[in-house]
C-alpha cells in the first residue's frame, strides 16, 4: 500500500477489462521508447492495410509505452508498464492537445508464484488491463504477442472468486461511506434474460461480516460461504427467492466493482494494490 | 570466336556439365577430340546434326558480334538466316553461356530494329548458365538508353526469369542502386520492384531508400510490387519500416515471365539438368479468417517471422558482438534443409513459436537446440491455446470442433516429429479428460494420450486412468480397442524413451528429470495392471470378441518382450482374466498370438534367471519369484490343454481350468480330457478337419483319432505352414522341456 495516491489516481473511476498474459519474452524495461515507435507504426500500418510505414515519424496516433513504479506488491515483482494511445490533433501542429483514446496496462502485484519459476529471459507481467475501444486492445495485445511471444486471454472472474471480492471489500474501510453495496444476480434457464439487483447498505453489511470473520485480516472459504448464506437467507424471507440457485454476475462495492465478465472498476487508491493482488493472482491461476 | 571465349568469359566453362553431349560449350572446351569419342556413342547421327548446328550458331553469333549499322530485316537475307539459326538452337537446346554476351549487347546496343532485337531477346534461353558479366554490360547499356522502352521492358522481364541462371551475383548486387534508380520509370517500377525483390540482401535497405519507397508509395498508392518489396525491406529491417498486408493478396509481381519460361522448361527437360529452383516468395499475409469471432478467440497458428525484438537489440551491439552481427538469417527465407544446414549457425526462432508446428524445418532446429526457453514459450502458447479452443471445456466453442481437431492433429503430428510429448499438452488432457464425453475429436485426443511424457507423475491414477476408466467401461467396443491402442503406443513411447536415456547418458544422470529407475518401474507397472485391469473388465462386459482380445494381446506382445527389448527390468504376466479367455478363445488367430507371447515371456524369463546367476554382484533389480511362479503355472495350463490333455488335472492357477473328474463326468462330454489340445481345440478344429481331407481324402467320417504318432508330428507340420508361427515358436522351446523346466523351477 506504499502507492503514492496521486500518480495512480488516473486508474480510478474507470472501466477496465481484464486479460490474463503469459510472461513476456525478451521485454525490456529500458527500451520503452523503441516499443513505443514500433508500436505506433504498427498501428497506422494495422489501421491502413497495405500501406507500409516508416518507424519514428510522427503518425496520427500517439503511442506512449511507461513504467508505473508505484504498482508493486513485493520486491520481486516487475513494475507496470502502461501502454497510453493518444490522438493528435491535425489542426494545430504544435502544443495541441493530444486526445487520450486508450489506455492498457500490465502488472504484477505479489505474483511470485509465477516469477519464481520463469527463467530470467521472461518478463511476468500476468496481468493486463484495457480500457478503451476493443479494437486497439486487438491492435496493442497482437502486437504484444507477435513481439514478446505472449498469449492473451480473457480473464472472467468466477461467481466463487466474486462472493470472496463482496466478503473482502465489505471489511474495508473507508473514510466517508457513500454508495450502497451492490450485488448483481442472473437467473438462469430463462427466455429473456432476468437480472436481481440486490442492494445493502454498507454499514449493514459490514456488521453482519464483522460477526462472521473470526480473525481480523484473515480470510476463510468457509466465512465467505456464512456470509453470503445470511445475505440470500435474508433475501429469502422477503422475496421468496433462492439466490444461492442464481449466479452471482457483479459485485459493486466502495472499493472497486467488479463483473463476472472480466470488467473491473476502482474506486479507492488506498485499496488498489490490494485488489491487484487478487486478480493477480486469478490471472496466474489462468495461466498455469 | 576462340579468342573472344579465352578473353570475356575466362571462368565460364567450369560451370559446365561435361557429360553432357548436346552442350555447345563442352564441345568447344573439349574440343573435336571430344566429339570424336562421343561419336562413338549410339547417338552419332545426332551428334553429327548437332555439330552442324553448333557451326551454324557460332556463325550467327559472329555476324551479330561484328553487325554495324541499322540493318533492315527484310531486306538482309543474312541477318534473317542467321536470326532464324539463334531462334531454333535456342528454342531447342538453348543458348550456351558465350552466347549471352554478343547477343545482349547487339539487341541493346539499339543497332537493330525493335522487330529483331525482340526476337533476339526472346531466344535467349541459357542451356546451362548465364555469365554475370554479360548481365552487367547490358545494364550499361540500359543505363545510356539507347534502346527503346519496350526492349528495355523485356529484358527486365527476361532478366528476372532468368535471375536463378545467373552463375554469380555479386557485381549484379553492386548495380543494386542502378536498379532502383529505374524506380521513377512508371512502365518500369513493378518490374524494377520484382528485380529489387530478388537482389535485395539486409545491406541494400537503406533509410533513403525506404524513404524513396515511401514517396512513390504516397504517389501511387497501394501498388502490390511495392507492398512486396517494403514487405521484404520490413523483413530485413523491422525497425526502419513496418507494413501489414491485406489478407487477400495473391499475386505480388505480374507475370513477369514472358515467353521463356516454357523454353526453359522444355530445354531443362531435353537437358535433364538440376538447374536451379527459381526462388519462392516468403512474404506472409494473414491468414484468412474463417469466421468473426472477438479478438484473440480464433485458433490461429502463428506465421513463421523474424522477431524483430531481436534485430533490433543486435543493431544495438553491432560493435561489440561480431557475431550477431546483420547475420542472422530471416526464418521466412528458411524453405529447404540445405539452407537449413548452411545457416544453422545464425538462425533465430521465430518471433512466436508456435509458429514451429507448420514448419518441420524450425522442428529439426528445435530439436537441434536445447533451450529451455524455446519450450516455455511453446508451453505458454500451447497451453492458452488448448484451453482457449478447447470444444467441450468452453461453452459455445463447440461450432469449431473441425478447426480444435485440426489444432489437435498438428499438435500431434509435431510430438511424432519430436518423438517427445509436451507437458502443456500433457496437463491440458488431464484437466479436460473428466470433461471429455469420449466422443468429440475422439482419434486425436486418445493419440495424444499415447505422448503423455514419462514422469513420476504420482497423481497419473486420478488424473488419467480413472476418467479414462469410466470412458470406457461405457462406450462402444470400437471405443475399447482405440483406448488399448493408445495405451499401447503410450508405453512403447515411454520404453523406447528410457532405451534413448539409457543409451545416451550411462552415468547417474540418466533421470535427471526427476524420475529414477524404480520410479520408472513404478509407473510402468501401473499403467500395465491398469491395462490388465480394464481388459479383464471388457472381455466381460463385450463377451470375449476376438476383435477386443487382438487389441488386448497387441498390448501384451509389447510387455512380454520389455527385459530383452527395452532393457527394462520388469515383466509382468497378464491377468488369468486375460490369459484364460485367449486360450480358450475360439479363433486360432488369438491362440496363436497368446503362444508368441508365452514363448516371449519365457526367453525374457530365462535370459534374466541367466544374468541373475552369471552375475556376482547382486542386481538392484530382478524379477519377483511371483512372477516365475504365475508364468510356471500359465505354461502348465497351457501345455496341458493344447499337448498333455491333461489341463482339468494339472492346472494349478486358482483362477484355473482344474476340475474334478467327477464333474467332468456329470458334462456327459466324452473324452474330455482331450478335448483342449491341438486336434479338438475349438480354434484349433477347423485346421484339423482340413488335414484330415488333404491327409485320407477317402475317409468322411472325420476320425480325429487318426492325428497322433508320426501323423500327429506331420499335422504340426501342417499347421506351421498355415501360418501358426506363435504356435510353432511356443511348441518348439515349451513343450519337451517344460516337465524338466517345471520340476526344476516349480
Amino acid at each position: 500500500e506504499n502507492a503514492d495516491p496521486r500518480r495512480t489516481a488516473f486508474l480510478l473511476h474507470k472501466q477496465w477489462t481484464l486479460y490474463s498474459v503469459t510472461p513476456l519474452y525478451r521485454f525490456s524495461n529500458t527500451r520503452l521508447r523503441d516499443y513505443a515507435r514500433l508500436l505506433s507504426a504498427f498501428i497506422a500500418a494495422e489501421k491502413q492495410k497495405g500501406l507500409a510505414v516508416e518507424i519514428g515519424v510522427e503518425l496520427d496516433i500517439k503511442v506512449a509505452v511507461s513504467s508505473l513504479p508505484d504498482l508493486k506488491g513485493s520486491d520481486q515483482d516487475q513494475a507496470a508498464i502502461l501502454v497510453q494511445l493518444s490522438l493528435r490533433s491535425p489542426a494545430s501542429s504544435k502544443n495541441s492537445e493530444e486526445k487520450l483514446i486508450w489506455l492498457g496496462w500490465f502488472c504484477c502485484v505479489s505474483g511470485d508464484d509465477l516469477s519464481e519459476n520463469v527463467p530470467e529471459d521472461f518478463t511476468c507481467l500476468p496481468l493486463f488491463l484495457a480500457n478503451g475501444a476493443e479494437s486497439y486492445t486487438s491492435i496493442v495485445g497482437s502486437w504484444f504477442q507477435k513481439t514478446f511471444d505472449c498469449c492473451f486471454r480473457r480473464l472472467a472472474i468466477s461467481p466463487l472468486n466474486l462472493s470472496w471480492m463482496a466478503a473482502m471489500w465489505t471489511g474495508c474501510k473507508v473514510d466517508k461511506t457513500t454508495s450502497a453495496m451492490e450485488l448483481v444476480f442472473s437467473v438462469p434457464c430463462l427466455p429473456q434474460p432476468l437480472d436481481i439487483s440486490y442492494a445493502i447498505h454498507p454499514e449493514d453489511a459490514k456488521a453482519l461480516w464483522d460477526t462472521v470473520q473470526k480473525t481480523p485480516g484473515e480470510i476463510t472459504q468457509e466465512e465467505v460461504d456464512v456470509f453470503m448464506d445470511c445475505l440470500y437467507s435474508h433475501f429469502h424471507r422477503h422475496f421468496k427467492i433462492h439466490l444461492s440457485a442464481t449466479k452471482l454476475v457483479k459485485v459493486s462495492t466502495a472499493i472497486a466493482s467488479a463483473h463476472c465478465d472480466g470488467i473491473i472498476k476502482f474506486l479507492q487508491s488506498q485499496y488498489l494494490t490490494g485488489v491487484l493482488m487478487l486478480l493477480t493472482e486469478l490471472a496466474i491461476s489462468q495461466i498455469q | 570466336m576462340q579468342r573472344r571465349q579465352s578473353s570475356k568469359t575466362p571462368k565460364q566453362p567450369l560451370q559446365v556439365h561435361h557429360k553432357n553431349q548436346t552442350d555447345l560449350s563442352a564441345w568447344r572446351k573439349g574440343g573435336r577430340i571430344h566429339l570424336e569419342k562421343s561419336v562413338q556413342n549410339d547417338q552419332s547421327p545426332n551428334d553429327q546434326k548437332n555439330d552442324s548446328k553448333q557451326d551454324s550458331l557460332e556463325q550467327a553469333l559472329s555476324y551479330f558480334e561484328k553487325v554495324q549499322d541499322r540493318v533492315s530485316l527484310k531486306k538482309n537475307d543474312v541477318l534473317q538466316k542467321h536470326l532464324n539459326t539463334v531462334e531454333s538452337i535456342a528454342l531447342q537446346r538453348g543458348l550456351p553461356p558465350e552466347g549471352f554476351d554478343v547477343l545482349l549487347n547487339v539487341a541493346l546496343s539499339g543497332k537493330l530494329a525493335d522487330t529483331v532485337n525482340t526476337r533476339l531477346l526472346k531466344s535467349l534461353v541459357p542451356a546451362s548458365v548465364i555469365p554475370e558479366n554479360s548481365v552487367v554490360s547490358s545494364v550499361s547499356w540500359l543505363c545510356v538508353s539507347k534502346c527503346s522502352s519496350n526492349i528495355q521492358l523485356l529484358f527486365l522481364r527476361w532478366l528476372i526469369t532468368v535471375f536463378d541462371f545467373i552463375d554469380h551475383k555479386e557485381q549484379l548486387h553492386a548495380l543494386y542502386g542502378f536498379f532502383f534508380s529505374f524506380l521513377q520509370d512508371e512502365k518500369m517500377c513493378p518490374y524494377v520492384c520484382h528485380l529489387l525483390y530478388l537482389l535485395t540482401r539486409k545491406e541494400s535497405v537503406k533509410p533513403f531508400r525506404i524513404r524513396r519507397l515511401l514517396d512513390l508509395q504516397a504517389k501511387m498508392g497501394m501498388q502490390s510490387h511495392l507492398q512486396a518489396l517494403l514487405s521484404l525491406y520490413k523483413l530485413f529491417c523491422p525497425e526502419l519500416v513496418t507494413i501489414t498486408l491485406p489478407g487477400k493478396m495473391k499475386t505480388y509481381f505480374k507475370n513477369s515471365e514472358g515467353p521463356w519460361k516454357a523454353a526453359i522448361n522444355t530445354v531443362r527437360r531435353r537437358n535433364q539438368e538440376n538447374s536451379p529452383v527459381s526462388q519462392l516468395l516468403f512474404l506472409g499475409t494473414a491468414q484468412p479468417q474463417s469466421r468473426k469471432r472477438k479478438w484473440n478467440t480464433q485458433l490461429i497458428i502463428p506465421a513463421s517471422s523474424t522477431n524483430q525484438n531481436n534485430l533490433e537489440e543486435d543493431r544495438e551491439k553491432n560493435h561489440v558482438d561480431l557475431y550477431s552481427t546483420n547475420e542472422s538469417f530471416p526464418v521466412e527465407q528458411l524453405q529447404t534443409f540445405s539452407q537449413l544446414l548452411q545457416n544453422i549457425h545464425h538462425l533465430e526462432f521465430p518471433s512466436q513459436m508456435g509458429s514451429v508446428l507448420t514448419n518441420p524445418l524450425l522442428l529439426h532446429y528445435m530439436n537441434c537446440i536445447k533451450d529451455e526457453s524455446i519450450y516455455l514459450r511453446l508451453y505458454y502458447w500451447m497451453g492458452q491455446t488448448l484451453q482457449e479452443e478447447c470444444t467441450w471445456c468452453v461453452a459455445d466453442n463447440n461450432r469449431y470442433e473441425e478447426e480444435f481437431k485440426d489444432f489437435l492433429e498438428t499438435v500431434y503430428k509435431t510430438e511424432c516429429f519430436l518423438q517427445e510429448g509436451f507437458s502443456s499438452c500433457e496437463e491440458f488432457l488431464y484437466r479436460s479428460l473428466p470433461l471429455w464425453d469420449g466422443f468429440c475429436c475422439r482419434s486425436q485426443i486418445l493419440r495424444l494420450v499415447s505422448w503423455i511424457p514419462l514422469s513420476s507423475f504420482s497423481e497419473m491414477k486420478s488424473h488419467l486412468y480413472d476418467p479414462l476408466a469410466q470412458l470406457f467401461f461405457t462406450s462402444s467396443l470400437y471405443f475399447k480397442c482405440s483406448v488399448l491402442e493408445s495405451l499401447k503406443e503410450l508405453l512403447q513411447n515411454w520404453l523406447n524413451w528410457h532405451v534413448i536415456h539409457l543409451d545416451s547418458e550411462s552415468d547417474s544422470q540418466v533421470y535427471s528429470l526427476n524420475t529414477t529407475l524404480s520410479g520408472l518401474v513404478n509407473v510402468v507397472a501401473e499403467l500395465i495392471h491398469f491395462v490388465g485391469w480394464i481388459s479383464t473388465a471388457a472381455l466381460r462386459l463385450e463377451n470375449n470378441p476376438t476383435f477386443l482380445l487382438y487389441f488386448i494381446l497387441d498390448f501384451y506382445e509389447t510387455v512380454c518382450d520389455m527385459y530383452l527389448r527395452y532393457n527394462l527390468p520388469l515383466l509382468i504376466m497378464p491377468p488369468a482374466g486375460v490369459f484364460y479367455p485367449a486360450l480358450l478363445s475360439m479363433d486360432s488367430v488369438s491362440l496363436n498370438q497368446l503362444c508368441y507371447i508365452m514363448y516371449r515371456y519365457r526367453t525374457n524369463l530365462v535370459a534374466a534367471k541367466q544374468n541373475e546367476l552369471s552375475k556376482k554382484k547382486i542386481l538392484q533389480f530382478k524379477f519377483s519369484s511371483q512372477t516365475y511362479q504365475e508364468y510356471n503355472q500359465y505354461i502348465i495350463a497351457m501345455v496341458g490343454c493344447l499337448w498333455t490333455s491333461s489341463a482339468f488335472q494339472k492346472d494349478i492357477h486358482p483362477q484355473g481350468l482344474r476340475m474334478d473328474d467327477e464333474l467332468l463326468k456329470k458334462t456327459t462330454v466324452q473324452e474330455f480330457k482331450t478335448s483342449f489340445n491341438i486336434v479338438y481345440h475349438p480354434a484349433m478344429m477347423g485346421y484339423a478337419v482340413l488335414f484330415l481331407q488333404q491327409a485320407w481324402p477317402d475317409d468322411m467320417t472325420f476320425n480325429f483319432n487318426l492325428i497322433k504318432g508320426k501323423k500327429w508330428n506331420w499335422y504340426l507340420e501342417y499347421l506351421y505352414a498355415q501360418g501358426l508361427k506363435g504356435l510353432k515358436v511356443f511348441i518348439e522351446s515349451s513343450i519337451n522341456r517344460v516337465s524338466q523346466a517345471s520340476h526344476s523351477k516349480a
